[in-house]
């Protein structure tokens, strides 16, 4: 994976991973990509949600281990 | 759980959307709900604002401020509602405090932020929280009794204002 910040959010619940998401695209800068992991099922709906709420593109989400991976890019 | 210093984010543009939450109860269950959604609508890039009345005053106590309030029932009230963040109850299933203790040990196990967790988090993410005047001198309670970085106290007034601005205003 070539994702500029990869974000670990590995083991936390509701809301970190949007938190911490939210705080590494702040500090990226337009067009980086970010790549967030996540164990919380419920990043599935939520981080989707608040990537296209916020304008920014998901360009993929994938599943392998049980870790949720989504990667972004910021706009 | 320990959750890094997180910077607040500037955010220039003027308009941002605003969203109120009234935290009326100082129940666990509640102040839990609260600040995330508090937190997840300052990561939405909202204008948040928390206003905190009643028992949900109580969140805001400072953990050392111990006895508070000045007439013998604001006292008596101090000790049976002692509120901080560390200290609140479950409302329901609470059993004496082992039911929130339980909480607190399965939220710690499956690392859910505790609330004091996310009421830091909330205030680096520059959520304003408003104490309630009206209720501070109800129970007695003094602006040092509470904890530090809290907006000034305000009353219904300026909850009203902001709720006829905001487009997300939820009474918890």
């Amino acid at each position: 994976m070539t994702a500029d910040v990869v974000v670990d959010a590995r083991g936390l619940q509701c809301p970190m991973p949007v938190i911490k998401l939210s705080q590494a695209i702040m500090g990226a800068e337009a067009g980086q990509t970010i790549e967030l992991v996540s164990t919380d099922r419920g990043s599935c709906s939520d981080v989707p949600a608040w990537v296209a709420d916020m304008g920014h593109v998901l360009k993929e989400q994938f599943e392998t281990d049980g870790e949720f991976h989504f990667v972004i890019e910021k706009a | 759980m320990a959750l890094e210093a997180i910077q607040g984010q500037p955010r220039p543009e003027p308009e941002r959307e605003k969203m109120v939450l009234i935290a009326a109860s100082g129940d666990l269950d509640k102040a839990w709900p609260v600040l995330i959604l508090a937190t997840t609508g300052a990561a939405y890039g909202m204008d948040v604002t928390v206003f905190f009345t009643f028992w949900g005053l109580g969140i805001l106590k400072r953990p050392e401020a111990g006895l508070t309030g000045e007439d013998w029932r604001q006292k008596l009230l101090s000790v049976f509602n002692r509120g901080t963040p560390q200290h609140l109850q479950l409302s329901k299933l609470n059993f004496g405090g082992l039911g929130a203790k339980m909480m607190r040990d399965l939220a710690d196990k499956h690392k859910v932020a505790s609330v004091q967790e996310l009421l830091t988090l909330a205030q680096q993410m520059g959520v304003k929280l408003w104490p309630c005047q009206m209720t501070m001198d109800l129970m007695g309670l003094r602006r040092e009794d509470l904890i530090d970085g809290l907006d000034e106290p305000a009353g219904a007034g300026s909850a009203i204002s902001l709720m006829k601005q905001a487009k997300i205003s939820l009474f918890i």
